[in-house]
């Protein structure tokens, strides 16, 4: 038995019949970072002995009939979670050697209910990117090459290293943030699993903000049924985010199998691109044509102002970006470059600390943000975006949920797109509307393309609605029977 | 919407980011070109629309307004470019 192979379910059995200890599945997970990561990159921080001391730790309490219910499951990090002890940067050299004396709310449940920390993972710089070249560690890997290529490709972003690492094996799951689709476009290059859930079911206590509004942390995962079992482990209210939702965190791998019969089920006309490559058009066809088997009810819907989405997510997130970002002023954490007066220090070290896309981001914010032009650009695009929730809402009155592409495109060799923002940005065309909308969308794998990539699906539902997710895109993952697997080319 | 050399200059002082005068124009042109791309926004008809600030309707909650953490000036610190006897060292503000 290969135990870096296994899934989140799976693992949680083994370690409950004391097939493997945690301490042997952890060992086996660190062996395979550092076999990989040179390649790959995935992992910014691994922390080998934190990892082993909990490890040993979990073991520990197994043994005294105390196990909970992520009981000794090794799990990555996404490096916008502030971890306690160990470094944080939000992959940004502002942040430097930035040691948290806190832990984030989510990793907190992660860590209460026995999961262990492997590491930190790779991320766009503050999340603000489509492809993890944005780091200041360097791009993240993608697993998957192309067949007969060794092209090296991107794995999507933000949240690249916390899919590539899932994808490789050297993680049983990770936690992601998704602000305007950094889960599930890096979910779906990769051929794995990630869900944004309702906006409020995690704290983002303790997450590096970038865009408040928008924020949402979530899980990338193997599996469907991996995915709903650390979403539930991740959610719950917490005082000290004043948005999230005070209420009942439901089972969600309890959702799994569940018969879809007689749901209805949109596909927004909208998202018919002009230009999009007709292997995802026809991945998406095979997508319904799996609903419809399984007795669902498949009509298109309208959502007309999907086209103003990203526009309008590019006033909105930089806008609150330029708000959260101006605490890093190196004068109580993190980096500080000299200067000769106060206002010469800030602007030196937000200068040496900032990358090239996150300046231009706090850039555009502080412009439209700026007077004489507040109610033309950010006035406005608050305007678009409730157009944008209201077209869901309209929706969700003759459908359950909407089936749409995850991505425009399967992935990317590495520097193709990063001299043209706006290309760039359109990566989140099919992700970004429901952020804006706070709903729930989850990306699974659905097929290969010509060049053996992955594509991925998919499916957004109401606020709160995640259990008709899970269903569905069990039943999905049941029709598609992906099994490709990366080539460990890296070994 | 074109973004000029000195609204680039305005915006960067604005925003706190020194930005070197050979920058000053490839800004113009990268910030100018999203800009363009954003102004779509301008056809959409917002009449009467009220904005939405926040992605879920609720309440924002109201606690007790009393102290619930503190008391550790040594992890406030732990982070500091430069601390010294409890404070945070910073270059002068006042003349």
């Amino acid at each position: 038995m290969e135990l870096t192979n296994l899934t989140l379910k799976a693992a949680l059995d083994g370690l409950a019949a004391k097939r493997f200890s945690s301490e042997e599945l952890t060992r086996a997970y660190l062996a395979a970072i550092d076999a990989a990561n040179p390649s790959l990159n995935a992992y910014v921080v691994t922390s080998h002995d934190k990892a082993l001391e909990m490890a040993k730790a979990s073991d520990a309490r197994r043994a005294q009939g105390e196990a909970g219910p992520l009981e000794g499951a090794p799990i990555g990090v996404k490096d916008l979670f502030a971890t306690k002890g160990v470094r944080t940067t939000a992959c940004s050299k502002i942040l430097g050697e930035f040691i948290p004396p806190y832990e984030s709310s989510v990793t907190a449940n992660l860590w209460r209910e026995g999961a262990v920390m492997l590491g930190k993972l790779n991320l766009d710089e503050f999340a603000m990117g489509s492809s993890n070249e944005t780091s200041a560690f360097g791009p993240v890997v993608n697993p998957w090459r192309a067949q007969g290529s060794d092209k090296k490709l991107t794995p999507g972003g933000s949240s690249g290293g916390s899919a590539a690492a899932v994808a490789a094996d050297l993680c049983l799951a990770a936690t992601g943030t998704d602000t305007g689709g950094s889960i599930r476009q890096p979910a779906a290059f990769t051929g794995t699993v990630g869900i944004k859930p309702t906006y409020g079911r995690c704290s983002r206590w303790g997450i590096v903000a970038f865009a408040s509004s928008l924020d949402q942390a979530g899980p990338i995962a193997k599996t469907v049924e991996d995915a709903a079992i650390l979403l539930r482990a991740m959610s719950g209210h917490d005082q000290k985010d004043s948005t999230s939702l005070n209420i009942k965190v439901p089972d969600f791998a309890s959702h799994i199998g569940q018969s879809v019969k007689g749901l209805r089920i949109g596909v927004p006309k909208e998202y018919r691109l002009d230009g999009i490559p007709a292997e995802i058009a026809k991945l998406w066809d095979e997508g319904v044509a799996w609903l419809k088997a399984a007795g669902c009810d498949v009509r298109e819907v309208s959502l007309p102002h999907t086209k103003y989405a990203l526009p309008a997510y590019y006033i909105i997130a930089p806008a609150e970006a330029s708000s959260n970002l101006a605490r890093y002023d190196g004068m109580r954490f993190g980096l500080r470059a000299e200067g000769a007066n106060l206002t010469e220090v800030y602007e030196n070290s937000r200068a040496a600390g900032f990358g090239a896309e996150v300046q231009r981001r706090i850039m555009i914010g502080a412009y439209v943000l700026s007077a004489g032009y507040y109610d033309a650009y950010y006035l406005r695009a608050q305007k678009v975006r409730r157009r944008i929730a209201d077209d869901f809402d309209t929706a969700f009155q003759e459908v359950d949920a909407i089936l749409t592409p995850t991505a425009p495109s399967a992935a990317f060799g590495i520097g193709e797109r990063v001299s043209d923002p706006v290309s760039m940005y359109l990566n989140d065309v099919f992700t970004v509307t429901t952020n804006l909308a706070g709903l729930p969308g989850l990306s699974l794998p659905a097929g290969l393309d010509s060049q053996g990539l992955p594509l991925g699906l998919q499916l957004i539902g109401r606020p709160l609605d995640e259990g008709t997710l899970f269903s569905l895109a069990s039943v999905m993952e049941q029709a598609a029977g992906f099994s490709a697997r990366p080539q460990k080319w890296w070994e | 919407m074109a973004i000029d050399a000195a609204t680039v200059r305005k915006v960067a002082k604005l925003a706190r980011i020194a930005v070197p005068e050979d920058r000053l124009e490839p800004l113009s042109q990268e910030l100018s070109s999203i800009m363009n791309w954003i102004e779509q926004l301008q056809e959409v008809d917002v009449d009467g629309v009220e904005p939405m600030t926040s992605a879920v309707a609720a309440k924002l909650p109201m606690r007790e307004d009393v102290v619930t953490d503190g008391g550790h000036p040594d992890w406030v610190l732990a982070n500091a470019p430069k601390s010294a006897d409890g404070f945070f060292i910073v270059p002068k503000v006042v003349e």
